[in-house]
Parts: structure tokens; sequence; C-alpha cells
């Protein structure tokens, strides 16, 4: 296997202070300029490799979505480098990313906002067909367009209909043919079913996963729904305040989490038919990443936090199974 | 078992102007002292509806066009707006989804509570406060004078709908309504969430009303469960039993849908289709068009609820008993 994405150490950071007049704070008499960053990722380097599903787990706010954004060069990192094929895409031009922009696609969380509902579901479909491939003949287009809502389910009569007109699945399953229809080889998909109905998730799921065995394709797979991560990934991704906790094989990181954090989500996990009250109870609250914490960002909630998590950032620690753990106590042996 | 709620025959109707929308259909539950129920449901199905008809927050075009709802004796569809206004946030108390969306965020969380308690009890405001505190406690809140005097904003969501639950505990209800209480919110915060509410309703005898979509969460938290498809339930039963053996199709597919319910398999069983629009509702049983075991007679004829031997009821043909 090779990789086709390495995401290299990068950060991303937004920068929330508004204009300079907003930045002014008078303190001790002085007048002095701060600025408030939204520390967003940090340090995040992964690989995924061709024909795999890599999933971003974490609470809201730990930085899976920009992590992704930041992967399809909708955002710029402020550090790092990000690799597709080898070839550093994250500092192109908006012109020289265009071939790239065909290889990459990526499919968002609510199908009711990212369809244009002023576009028929043809124009919705054609427009990055027609755009990437001027050359093509109004047929071709036309022929792509259809097979590609055949593949999805969307019976290609409906056309000529507007967003609106379809129930909340047909709209994911267009906004997964918009992905496909440039015949991609790496989606990004930013929480494709969390705005989906129980019964309807099990569909798209499976959509996307018959997708990926048709076409090869490579998922780049955000959720916060751990047991859907743990059918559809190879590789699990476990963030909390945009830092990497945890990367291993989903086998391993749900039969046998190692960083504190993994456990305590995995323990949150509703069990069919289980009993509450067995959940791993985590003190406090998920602190702000505009002042993160110093050391290990975890070490306010962990229980096994000493003093050296309070001062030292966890290296990326990789363990005899292949498993990538950030935790001093796991390193040190301790845990 | 003394009854504390008895819904019968249950009808809620929207008249709009595309026509009439019949979001509760004929539905017939019945929750103990002291039990713990869950409603089931996917979007649409009338789950939030049954929940807000019983303490009569449907608003216009909506209406309750039949059916009874005893509380205690006491028919709750036919008392009128002053008499609801005692059992309102008295004796049933209600949870809503978004905490941010439930607490008003100009008033402090003191002020919010407080007022509360003095539309329901005369109480000096000293007196007020220290039902305050205790229930802040309650719902394990740190420094709660501190709190008390803090705006919604300066809580995290967790707390907020922590906040929100103390609120609902304030005249100690008999029956608490919880309308997905953590969809909102995250895994971690959703467990915390859950277990708080088991403990409440365990140590103070109350009743629970949980609404949610999600099978996972009610069958940890609730005692019986009833699956709700297009406004009228399909299946009611003790939740161990609906998990395990559930006998509707509709239930059925819901749970072999769940990832972990694959076994192994990399496809995950889907039901095709679905829920069918309420506005043009199948003549015979609502889950026809998308059941694989369906007959003749489902097309034409409404299946009623039925018992089984082992207590559960369900309304289909084609489980034991049905045809």
């Amino acid at each position: 296997m090779s990789a086709i994405l390495e995401v290299k150490d990068i950060d991303k950071h937004f920068d929330i202070s508004g204009s300079v007049i907003d930045q002014l704070r008078l303190t001790g008499g002085k007048i002095t300029r701060k600025k408030t960053v939204v520390k967003a990722v940090n340090s995040v380097s992964l690989e995924v490799q061709a024909g795999e599903t890599l999933s971003v787990v974490g609470e809201s706010g730990c930085g899976k979505s920009t992590l992704a954004r930041t992967v399809m060069g909708l955002y710029r990192p402020n550090k790092g480098e990000i690799h597709y094929r080898g070839a550093r895409i994250d500092n192109l031009s908006s012109h020289k990313m265009l071939p790239y922009r065909t290889k990459m696609q990526m499919v968002f969380q609510d199908p009711y906002a990212s369809l244009n509902p002023r576009m028929t579901v043809r124009q919705i479909l054609e427009e990055p067909v027609r755009f990437h491939n001027p050359d093509m003949s109004r047929d071709e287009v036309s022929d792509r367009v259809a097979e590609v809502m055949c593949q999805v389910g969307v019976d290609p009569v409906w056309a000529t209909n507007f967003p609106h007109e379809f129930s909340g699945g047909q709209r994911q399953r267009i906004s997964i043919a918009r992905a496909l229809v440039l015949d991609p080889e790496f989606i990004a998909a930013d929480e494709p079913i969390a705005a989906l109905d129980v019964s309807i998730q099990a569909q798209i799921l499976n959509l996307l996963m018959d997708a990926q065995e048709q076409r090869g394709l490579t998922y780049l797979f955000i959720s916060h729904d751990l047991s859907v991560v743990e059918h559809i990934s190879n590789r699990v991704l476990v963030m909390y305040l945009g830092c990497v906790c945890e990367l291993g094989s989903a086998k391993e990181l749900f039969s046998n989490p190692k960083h504190p954090y993994t456990q305590a989500l995995l323990s949150a996990i509703p069990k069919l038919g289980g009993t509450a009250g067995g959940h791993v109870k985590l003190s406090g609250d998920v602190p702000t990443p505009i002042n993160l914490p110093t050391g290990c960002v975890f070490h306010g909630r962990c229980q096994h936090a000493n003093e050296r998590c309070t001062r030292e950032i966890p290296r990326q620690h990789t363990l005899a199974n292949g498993t990538v753990v950030a935790c001093h106590g796991v390193e040190e042996g301790r845990l | 078992m003394e009854k504390l709620i008895d819904i019968k025959n249950l009808r809620v109707d929207f008249a709009l102007r595309s026509g009439r929308v019949r979001a509760v259909r004929d539905v017939s539950l019945v929750i103990n002292k002291g039990e713990r129920l869950g409603i089931v449901g996917e979007s649409g199905a009338g789950k939030s509806v049954l929940g807000f008809s019983i303490i009569n927050l449907i608003s216009k075009p909506g209406r309750i066009t039949g059916g009874e709802i005893l509380f205690e004796g006491m028919d709750l569809v036919k008392i009128n707006a002053d008499q609801m206004r005692h059992v309102r946030g008295n004796e049933i108390s209600m949870i809503f989804q978004d905490p941010m969306m439930t607490l008003n965020p100009v008033l402090t969380i003191g002020t919010q509570m407080k007022e509360t308690i003095r539309a329901h009890m005369n109480v000096s405001d000293k007196e007020a406060e220290a039902i305050c505190l205790d229930k802040l406690r309650k719902v394990y809140i740190p420094s709660p004078e501190k709190r008390l005097k803090q705006y919604p904003h300066e809580f995290s969501g967790g707390m907020r709908q922590r906040i929100v639950i103390a609120i609902s505990l304030l005249t100690n209800p008999k029956l608490i309504i919880a309308d997905e209480p953590t969809t909102a919110l995250d895994v971690t915060i959703q467990a915390e969430i859950m277990d708080l509410l088991l403990e409440l309703c365990e140590k103070e005898n109350m009743g629970l009303i949980l609404i949610t979509h999600d099978l996972a969460v009610v069958s940890e938290v609730t005692q019986r469960i009833a699956v709700l498809y297009a406004g009228k339930v399909v299946e009611l039963g003790a939740a161990n039993q609906l998990i395990s053996n559930p006998q509707h199709p509709y239930t059925k597919g819901l749970i072999q849908a769940l990832p972990q319910m694959a076994g192994g398999a990399r496809r995950l069983n889907q039901i095709p289709g679905m829920m069918p629009s309420l506005l043009n509702m199948p003549k015979g049983c609502p889950f026809e068009p998308r059941c694989t075991v369906g007959s003749e007679r489902c097309k034409t004829e409404i299946p009623k609820l039925h018992a089984l031997k082992n207590g559960t009821q369900v309304a289909c043909f084609k489980c034991e008993g049905g045809e």
C-alpha cells in the first residue's frame, strides 16, 4: 500500500481578534495590542493509504472538520505540509490546485445547506463536469451525470427537480453523486450521516461503502458516531482539542484503547440492551482552544495525569501493535 | 402498579393548507408511577408531538382531535388553561432538546429558577433560593451559590442541560418529559446526562418519558419502549424484550441496521425507502411500502396493537396471533 495523502505536522489557527481597534486593550495604564487565536488543529500528522478509510473522531470543537477542510485546501495551514501522491499541495495557487480538485472531493454534513436551492439536480451535477472538462460534449456530460445518479440510487428522471423536492437521505445521495461525478480518488466526508434518520443512515453508509468498492476510493471520514466509525474504518484517529490522542487500526483501537481519552470516549457509547452507569466519567469540561492547557491538552480531565503531564507535551509514541499514542502514562508504562 | 398517566386513543391533527396532517393517530399508552418509558422513532414519526400534547403545548394549526390523557384521574385534554398551568411545569415538567434555546440568555440562572418557583409555590425569596441551591446540588453543579448569579452563556453545554434538569425538578414533579435531551450534546456529555436522569428518577421515584431516535440510549435508561412509526405505536414492550427479541418488521429493521448488529458483514442491513409523507398515508399498514414480509391484507387494513405471549404489544398482521 502506498500513501495517497500525507499530512505532516500541520497547524491551523484562526485569528478571531478582529480589526486593529478591537485588538487594543488597556492594561495597567498602557494600551497594548492583543491577538486572540483559536488553535483548532495543532501538530497533526497522518498518512492515508490508498483504498482505505481513515476516520477522525472526537467531540465537537476538537478540530476534526477543520482538519478535513485544511486537507482539502479550503483552509491554508499555518504550519506544516500536505502531500498528495508525493506532491506538495498546501502552497499551490488555486490554478495549480485545479487538477487535484478533480481527484479530491468532499461530502458535507448537511445536505440541506450544501446543495444550491436555486439549481436543479442536473445543474448541480453537471457544473463540476463542465468546469473540469470544457471539451466534453453535452451528451457525454449528461451520460456521465445519469450514470452517477443511477449509481447513488436517484432515478435520472428526477434530474430536473430542485433539492427541496427531495428528502434528506435523497439529498445526501445527490451530494455524494456530486462528489463522485468527477471520478475522484479521494473523498473527505465530513459527518455525512449526522443529519439523517437512523433508518436512512444505513442506506447512505452502504452507498459509500459500495462506491468505495467499485471505484477503489479512499475516504477520510469525519464522524462523532463511534459505532459507525468502528464499522466502516480501517484506521481511526482520535482527536482532542486539535491534537492527536491516538491513531491505530479500528480493531485495535476499539478492542484495546490505550489513551485515557479514547477509553473515556469509547465507554460513553450507549450500548444496545446495556445498562447506564458504567461510563467512565470525565471531570470538568473541554478547555477552550484559545488558551490551550500546557503540557498534555487532556491533563485537566485525566485521572492518571501527574506533574509531567502538566508540563511537557507528550510525543507521539508508536506501540508494538502499530498504534500511535500521545500519552506520557502509556509511554512510561504506567497505563 | 398504580397508573400515573393513561393515554387513550390520542389523536393530534395539524390542519395545513395542503391538507390534514395526522401526526398522532390513535395512540394509547400507560405510564405507571415511577416508571421510565422510551418513545423511539424517526423524525416526523410524531414522537415530539405526542410528548408535547401531554402538557398541551400543541399550537395552531395543531389540535388534539380525539382521545383522552388521564393524569391521576384528570383528563388533561378537557381541563381549562388555568388548570393546565397548574399541571404544566409543576406536576409534569419538560426538558427540551437544546439547552441554549430553553434558557433565557439575558436572565441569570437564579432569576429563571425562582421564576418557576414563584409561579407554582407561595414561598419567600430566601426559601426559593434554598430550593434552587438544593436542586443545583442534586444535578452536581459545583459551587451553586456562585453559579446562581451567572448567565447561561457562562456555562458549557452539559452544564446548561443540567441546569435545565434542575429547573424541571424544582417543583418535585411526578413526571418528566425529556424530548431528545442529549441530541445537541457530545457523546461523553450524553452519557453523563443520561446517568444523571436515571439516578434522579430512581431516587425521587419520578416517571420519565424519554423521547429520542437513539435505540441504544433508551435501552440503557428506560424500562419500557414504544416504537412510533408514522404517528402510530407499532411496538410496545419491556426494553430488554424489545431489543433482544423485536417483533415488528420496522423495529427489527431499525435494530439490524445498527453497525454493531452487522456481525462482521461489511454491508449494513438497510430498510429500503423512507417514511411515507404524513399528508399521503397508505390506506393500510403505514410500514407496508417498506416491509419485506407484507401481504395483500397489509395494503388495505390497518393492523391493531395486540399482545403477544411475552407481554410485548405489536401492530402487525405477520406477527404471532396477527392473522
